[in-house]
This record gives C-alpha cells, structure tokens and sequence, in this order.
C-alpha cells in the first residue's frame, strides 16, 4: 500500500512536481521513488514498460538534488521523472523497438532527445512497450505482449506508443516520449484521456530514433495536461546538426503559449472531410461540444473543405511500407541484434532471411512487403510515384486551410479505444484507427491531441485533434491550453482524474 | 482480379530476405491483396501535372565542417556484434559454394 503522501506525488503535474522540487518541499529522489513504487504496484496489469532502469533513474534524481541543494540553477522540469519509448536509443539501457530482432540489445550511443532529457536532469524511469517498430494502432504488435487501457484493462491503449499513453494514464509516470509517424502519439493520448503532441516535422532531433519511415516519424512529449506537454516540447525540441532534417530557426515558444491560454480571434476551421461516416456518435458528440466551447471561448469557428485528405491513407500506406521496407534493410543481423541459423554452412543470404523470417513480426513482415511491391519496377510509377503526387495535393489542401483558418480542428480517432483483439488480424480495420491523424505526417505540419471527455456508450475517453501550420507548434497550446482550462471549469478537474483506479 | 499472386509474395520474401513458411505466404498473399486493392484508390485522383513530394520540407544539402569528433572505440563497434572473430565482425560465407 502507497502512503497518502506517494499518492499524492504521483497524480500532480510535472510543472506542479518540478515547483516543488525546485522549492525544496520534496526531494527528485521522492518523487521517483514513488513513480518507481507505481510501477512496481499496477505494472504487471497495464504492462506499460518493457524495461525499467530504476538505478537510473535514481542516479539522475540524486544528481539532481544535489546540485539544488549546492544552489545550482536547474532546468524547468528537473527532477521530475520520465518514461521513454523503446524507440529511442539509450546508451547501456536496452532498446529493443518491441521486436525480437532487437531483443538484449544495448545502444552504445544516446538519441539526441535522451542527451537533452539528461542535461534537463529528467531521471527516466524506463522504457515503454510498442507496436513492433512502431508499425500499429494499439501496441499489440509488441512481440513482447500488448499493454493495457488503464481505462479498461480489456481495451487497447492505442498505438504505437500505447506503452508510454499507459505509463501516463496509470501515474506511472507524469511525463512519456513517445513518436509520431501516422499518429502514434496522438491515438493513443485520445483513447486514454491523455494529451500528445506531434510537433512540426524537424522540430525534434530524429538522432537515434530507430528509422520506421524517416519523412513522417517525429518524437513529441505525452502529458497529462497541455503545460506539461509545453515544458517537456521545449526541452526536447531545437536545431540538431546531427540530424540534416532538422530545422535551424528558433522554435516557437511553446511554454507562453500555453500559460496564454487564449483563442480569442482565432480562426478555427472544421475540417468536413474528418467527420461523418466512420466516426463513433459519442466521439463526434464531444467533439462537436468541445467546438461549441472554443467559439464560446471567442474563437471563430468554420467549416473548410480538404478534398484530398480521403486519400490520405492510401497514399500513407505506399510511402510508409516503401521507407520502412529500405529503412529496416538494416537489420540483417550481421552487426547487432538477432542472428539466426549461422551453422558455418549457410550462406550471408540464408542466415539473413532466417535471421529476419524469426525476429520480425506479422505486421512488420506485411509492410516490408508491401514496400517492396510498391517500390518494384513495373509498379513505381502507378504506387508510390502516384502517392507521392497525391502527398503534394494534402499540403496544398491544408496550405487553402490554413489561409482561412489559425488553427484545424477534427476527432483525433474515429472511435474510443477497442478490446484487445479486436481487430489484430485485421490490417485494413487496423489502418483506419488513423485516418484522421495520417494527413499531419504527410504534410508535416504539427498537431495535438486533447481529452474532450468520456463518449456517452461507452464511457471512454475522446480526443480532439488540433492541426496547425509547420512552425506554428504554439498555437497547439494556445488552442489547448484554452480548451483545457475551460473543460476543467466545467468539470472541477482534468478528465484523466476520472480514470479507474486500478 | 486479385492485386497479387502467392508466387507473387514468394518472389517478395526472397526479394526482402524474409524466409517464410508455407503457410505464410497462403495468409500474406490474401492480406496484401486486400491491402492493395484498397490503397490503388490513389490512382483515382487525377495528379499527371502535379509534381510529386518525398519530403515535408524542401530539403537542400546540409554540410558541416570536416572536423574529427570523438566516436565509438572498437571494443563498443563490436559489442553487441553476434558473433566477433580477430576484433572484427564475423559474417557467414557471402558466395556460393560452386563459386
């Protein structure tokens, strides 16, 4: 049993902890002990962590309190204890990317986003489940076993960062990584009341972030409320030369917009093609009743027409198969990871389709060939050349948008979360999850996903989607941060306090 | 007409280095022709004179100046080898026997 004090600890906010660490009322060694404790109480339930470093994490809160009390000056969130997705490299901690091909591996380097987290004094507490490499709308593609809804322990927490939208939604953690490709931190922050960001395309370093489609995937911060999302966006965000996409101009400040909070003469247009048909009544109901609440707010409301986002996922899923099917060329296990059937007879050819015919799952195996198809000679032209085309008419629908409008605003995902199983052997039904989040990543711009409240049938969370132009990550949380304050005064609370406890 | 052939995904695998069993290629032959059949929607939208995007931003050539930075030691290169014989990495043989 945790003490009333631990309790307390792991419900309040990362700015709330990060306060009170700074003020000296709690120590970093506190706090991640009882995030620590959390794990170590419900974690065999939701199964958010494939990994947990707690010396880690330990080592950094330590660091960080002694360098409070020696009067140093500290970041914003120092202290306040992280999970990161297994994606991401970090040196000496294993980084598997919830395939078996990776399983035990050890990175001898650290992602630019785990650098900045440590220089924050960020202790990480571990490392989160995930579809296999990313590819999956609710975490089951994890050979290593799905994570739980701690909504609904039967239900799926979304994916593919469904490890780290658990961790947050079960107080395991206040702060997650997760990565962004077709809508991988935003779907799961919708089905489990959580907030998720997806910055602008170049906004966050992809140094040592396992490649799934390098021109769609983007790491962001998973939160329980929009100032968190803000703080930890900022830590990790900024110019990186190890990544050549990465964009050199300064990054919106991110932290005043969301203490801003304010959408007054703001534009905000509905995007029609992203309603309707497909789209779960309840879902649509708090979407539509949080609109209502932002033109109250003092925000315009409009309806804007994107022709082409219908098409967005059929050309989201050539472009995705054909960059991952290159991308995961790499592991053939000839230099780290898995190898399989190396006898001293079979040849480089055999150990590598062996190797891989083990380490990989159904879905990655899926998309692999898929790629390959689209990328052969006799189908380039009429796939992938095709959906590259039909890329430039989604900017340009969102360029006619946002000529209109400041802001767009959709459903996040066109239901809440579904049980486990569900759809696993379904890949079309899976696909669909993210219809809504895909258009985003193609045209790579940014955008948030917000709690908005739980869907009459069912009693599960919806999420509502906010798009704005590249480099305009602030009007996220301008638009966030208002909506947020304004459905807490409407509820007396943050929606995520309503969560079962477990 | 189905998208794809089962010979078709065995052609794939061994294209992709994936050994697959018997019975994979039967379920992936019948996914990937769905799958297919539905994302061909984009051939409906007429884009002859639209240039096509590969990347979200326009991207130019990034340089840097040539300077030597500290990077992996051997011994790190090596670690998580499989399998590592005279501090290099050993790989099974890559020609064919009659070669």
């Amino acid at each position: 049993m945790s003490t009333p004090l631990e309790r307390d600890l792991i419900r309040q906010s990362a700015a709330t902890l990060a306060s009170a660490i700074a003020e000296g009322e709690v120590t970093s060694r506190e706090v991640t002990q009882a995030h620590l404790d959390r794990i170590a109480e419900v974690d065999d339930r939701v199964h958010a962590f494939l990994h947990v470093d707690a010396d880690g994490a330990l080592a950094t809160a330590d660091d960080v309190d002694a360098r409070r009390a020696a009067g140093e000056p500290l970041g914003p969130l120092a202290g306040v204890p992280l999970a990161l997705k297994d994606i991401l490299a970090m040196k000496g901690v294993p980084t598997t990317c919830g395939s078996r091909i990776l399983e035990g591996w050890r990175p001898p380097y650290d992602a630019t986003v785990v650098e900045r987290l440590r220089a924050a004094g960020i202790p990480i507490l571990g490392k989160t489940n995930m579809d296999e490499f990313a590819m999956g709308s609710s975490t089951e593609h994890s050979a290593y076993g799905p994570t739980h809804n701690p909504w609904d322990l039967d239900r799926i927490p979304g994916g593919s960062g469904g490890g780290s939208a658990a961790a947050i939604a079960s107080f395991e953690a206040p702060l997650a990584i997760g990565t962004d490709t077709g809508g991988s931190i935003r779907q799961p922050a919708a089905v489990t009341g959580t907030v998720g960001v997806k910055p602008t395309y170049g906004g966050v370093s992809r140094y040592g972030l396992v490649a799934l489609a390098s021109s769609l995937d983007q790491a962001g911060p998973c939160t329980r409320t929009v100032m968190d999302a803000a703080l930890l966006h900022s830590v990790i965000g900024g110019h990186d030369p190890r990544d050549s996409t990465s964009i050199p101009d300064p990054m919106p400040d991110v932290v005043a917009a969301a203490a801003r909070a304010d959408v007054r003469g703001m534009r905000i247009g509905l995007v029609r093609e992203l309603t309707g048909e497909g789209y779960q009544a309840g879902v649509e109901q708090r979407f539509r009743e949080a609109v209502e609440i932002l033109e109250h707010l003092g925000a315009e409301v409009v309806e804007v027409s994107c022709p082409h986002f219908e098409y967005a996922l059929g050309a989201y899923y050539l472009i995705l198969p054909s960059e991952c099917s290159s991308n995961l060329a790499r592991f053939d296990g000839m230099r780290y990871g898995l190898r399989v059937g190396d006898d001293g007879d079979r040849s480089v050819e055999e150990v590598m389709s062996l190797t891989r015919e083990a380490g990989f799952g159904p879905e990655v195996k899926r998309r692999i060939m898929l790629g390959t198809y689209a990328l052969s000679s006799g189908y380039y032209d009429a796939y992938y050349g095709q959906a590259q085309k039909v890329r430039t008419l989604i900017q340009r629908d969102f360029e006619a948008a946002f000529a209109q409008c400041d802001v767009l605003v959709s459903p996040t995902a066109p239901t809440t979360a579904f049980r486990i199983g569900e759809k696993v052997d379904d890949p079309l039904a899976m696909y669909l999850n993210d219809v809504a989040t895909i258009p985003v990543n193609m045209a790579g711009n940014c955008a948030m996903s917000l709690p908005v409240g739980l869907a009459p049938e069912d009693s599960l969370p919806v999420g509502m989607q906010i798009m704005a132009p590249a480099m305009a990550d602030d009007r996220l949380y301008l638009v966030g941060g208002a909506l947020e304050g304004a459905l807490r005064d409407r509820w007396g609370h943050l929606l995520i306090e309503e969560v079962p406890s477990l | 007409m189905s998208a794809i052939t089962r010979a078709e995904v065995a052609h794939l695998a061994r294209l992709a280095r994936l050994d697959l069993a018997e019975d994979e290629l039967d379920h992936y032959a019948e996914q990937l022709d769905v799958i297919l059949t539905s994302v061909a929607r984009v051939s409906e939208v007429a884009a002859d004179d639209i240039p096509p995007t590969s990347h979200p931003v326009p991207l130019v050539n990034v340089t840097r100046p040539d300077r030597a930075a500290p990077s992996l030691t051997r011994d790190e290169a090596l670690a998580a080898a499989p399998s590592v014989e005279d501090d290099r990495f050993r790989v099974p043989r890559i020609l064919e026997e009659q070669e």
